[in-house]
């Protein structure tokens, strides 16, 4: 008979799935700050963005959240302007394919402003693009854009992989005072977490270590921190203790703990699901290359999409796309390098 | 035009079966309810001249007269897809007919289909370049960027907007403040006009005088025909589930059957007999089935070849 009592929390904690934790975030935001806008595609839409939207503008009213006309670049022009003249605005982009037509006035107007004009102006706007991809949609309907927006200064990154994360993230952008670019993979919709009721904020800039381990260090963005996760189970069994970390933002990224994490386990694996070439594993292999090189004892490994843009046809999707096995492969390589 | 719709039509409720039972995954945005417009507008064209389309362009691939096989196989995601099975139902292309590739992005033809136009000129040919588009596209700026260029230099463009009230789940008049889209048009310097999108003969008549002033070199043309899609946005649905539009509505424009209509005013005038009919059906269904049994018994693509096509050797 087990001596220890099992520790149960006093009050059930609530859990949501990262869609609804979206969802609340929203919610909560419009109930509180007038200055809040939700604007942009399929707002109303039964289909469009799973249920990170859904009845919002029933509870808010069609003005303040704004299913628009097909014009990305247009109503991301607008949103920069609300937001310059002090509304909170938050760009949908129901996938970044879409979004990539309003890049220029990302691009050049909103992660600008603020340096072209001495700090005068700001632009507190998040945009928020939708990574919706798989099941034969193809190549214009794929797309993981996150490291276009990181190579832009003036712009942060954001890409919450669990729900607790998705709202706090989604809450501390809208309050950043710059242009964040908020990246969500319909992947992890059904993700769930304990989430707080209340309105709270997950500091931007700022990982978390998903498990501990002092073999291999594995920083995977967004979804990747569930084929990560699934991949250290595994490698467990093999005697491989894999510390995976989630950045949780890649633009600042928290370079100290990823490279501490290093500095204990001497490998590391990047595991993102975009291009390798210029993406953002390529930017942490960098970064830890130039920090904690004296640290590494094997290359390290970067687990990515193939160099192809998404194809249709489900066997290639399946090769296309990293799985946790093709993490648990990876660490193999670096761990075992000699 | 009876052929070209029929089959666009008879090929669509076949992939609408195909879809229901999962034999693919990816997106199809069907066509049924709109078949006059593809039919009527390729009728007046050559095999030489170029059309664009988007999303949803089945029945332009089948009526500028792309092989229904290539098609299906694509469909099903197949290597001996018209796109070797790389894009499916929203990427096609078939270059020997002058359909040089589909994007799914609203507006994305528009740009490069006025290009072709400018080549066509550049390089002393005699095309003409039709490009399809919705009544969404129009939102884009890509739409106005197009028509200035191409009225600025007179090219051979017909740019055909197929209004059928709705992008996605939101009807015209919550996203544009003016619901006649053919007075775009007219800022731009070029004629646009409205037409019956539900009727093959006019939709014919209509594209073919716009066709012969491009190829003389006047410029181009705006259609604005009105039509509907029976079918939901996307996939076999009727989107009737949704609070999107009504029963009504929908039972309105398939009182206005496009194909039914042509095929009144075809036993009217003594074109088509019954008999005939049964006969062109009958083809039809048989060209259907074999295009999708065709698809099934296709091989998918290999594995060791995901990278290729990325570029050209
Ligand atoms: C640039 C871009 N923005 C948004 C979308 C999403 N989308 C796909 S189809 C569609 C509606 C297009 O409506 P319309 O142009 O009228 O064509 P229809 O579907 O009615 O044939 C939208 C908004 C897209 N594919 N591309
Ligand atoms: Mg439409």
């Amino acid at each position: 008979m087990s001596t220890r009592t099992s520790v149960r929390p006093q009050v059930a904690v609530r859990e949501l799935d990262y869609g609804s934790a979206i969802n609340e975030a929203f919610t909560q935001l419009l109930e509180g700050d007038e200055t809040v806008l939700l604007i942009g595609q399929g707002l109303y839409s039964p289909w469009y963005v799973g249920s990170s939207m859904v009845a919002l503008e029933k509870k808010f009213g069609t003005a303040r959240v704004v299913d628009t006309p097909v014009s990305e670049n247009g109503v991301t022009g607008i949103a920069i302007g609300a937001a310059m003249a002090g509304m909170h605005p938050v760009v949908i982009h129901p996938r970044m394919d879409f979004m990539v037509l309003a890049t220029d006035q990302i691009l050049n107007q909103a992660a600008k402003a603020h340096y072209m004009f001495g700090g005068a102006i700001n632009v507190p706007m998040v945009v928020r693009g939708i990574i919706n991809r798989g099941g034969e949609q193809a190549a214009q309907h794929s797309q993981a854009l996150q490291s276009y927006y990181m190579h832009i200064p003036g712009l942060k990154v954001v890409m919450p992989s669990t729900a607790y994360d998705a709202k706090g993230l989604l809450i501390s952008s809208v309050y950043d005072g710059n242009p964040v670019i908020y990246i969500d993979d319909r992947w992890l919709y059904s993700q769930r977490d304990p989430v707080p009721e209340e309105l709270y904020t997950v500091p931007i800039g700022k990982g978390a270590v998903r498990r501990k381990g002092k073999h291999v260090t594995i920083v995977a963005t967004s979804y990747m921190n569930v084929e990560a996760l699934a991949a250290a189970v595994s490698l467990a069994e093999e005697g491989i203790e894999a510390e995976v970390i989630d950045p949780r933002t890649l633009k600042p990224l928290d370079e100290d703990l990823i490279c501490d994490s290093v500095a204990r386990t001497g490998h590391l694996v990047i595991a993102d699901a975009a291009w390798r070439s210029c993406g953002a594993a390529a930017e942490i292999a960098a970064m830890v290359a130039e920090r904690a090189f004296g640290a590494l004892k094997a290359p390290i490994a970067r687990v990515t999409l193939a160099e192809a843009p998404a194809p249709s046809s489900s066997p290639l999707e399946k090769a296309y796309y990293p799985w946790a096995a093709d993490v648990v492969e990876a660490v193999r390589r670096t761990v075992h390098y000699s | 035009m009876y052929v070209a719709m029929q089959r666009i039509r008879r090929f669509e409720e076949a992939i609408a079966e195909s879809s229901s039972a999962r034999e693919f995954k990816g997106p199809t945005h069907l066509y049924i309810g709109q078949e006059a417009v593809a039919a009527g507008v390729c009728t007046a064209l050559e095999k030489g001249d170029y059309v664009f389309g988007g999303h949803r362009s089945h029945g332009h691939y089948l009526a500028k007269g792309g092989s229904m096989r290539g098609l299906a196989a694509e469909i099903f995601v197949r290597e001996t897809g018209c796109s070797k099975g790389r894009g499916g139902s929203m990427h096609l292309t078939a270059p020997e007919i002058g359909l040089l590739g589909t994007s799914a992005l609203v507006g994305g033809g528009m740009g490069p289909g006025v290009g072709t136009a400018l080549a066509s000129v550049l390089l002393g040919r005699d095309h003409v370049t039709a490009i399809f588009f919705g009544d969404g596209a129009i939102e884009e700026g890509i739409f106005s960027e197009s028509l200035n260029f191409a009225s600025l230099k007179k090219l051979p463009v017909i740019f055909i907007c197929e209004n059928n009230l709705y992008a996605s789940h939101l009807p015209l008049g919550v996203r544009q403040p003016q619901p006649e889209l053919f007075k775009h048009a007219e800022p731009y310097g070029l004629p646009g006009l409205r037409i019956d999108g539900n009727d093959a003969v006019e939709v014919y008549r209509t594209a073919a005088s716009a066709v012969e002033r491009a190829r003389a070199g006047e410029g181009p043309t705006m259609l604005e025909c009105m039509t509907y899609r029976w079918r939901g946005h996307v996939g076999p649905s009727y989107d009737l589930e949704y609070d999107i539009r009504t029963r009504e509505e929908l039972d309105s424009w398939i009182a206005r059957d496009p194909i039914e209509r042509l095929a009144g005013r075809m036993a009217e005038t003594g074109v088509m007999t019954e008999a005939e009919r049964a006969r062109i059906d009958t083809q039809v269904q048989d060209d259907v089935d074999d295009s999708m049994s065709f698809a099934r018994k296709s091989p998918f693509p290999e594995v060791k070849d995901l990278l290729k096509y990325v570029y050209k050797d």
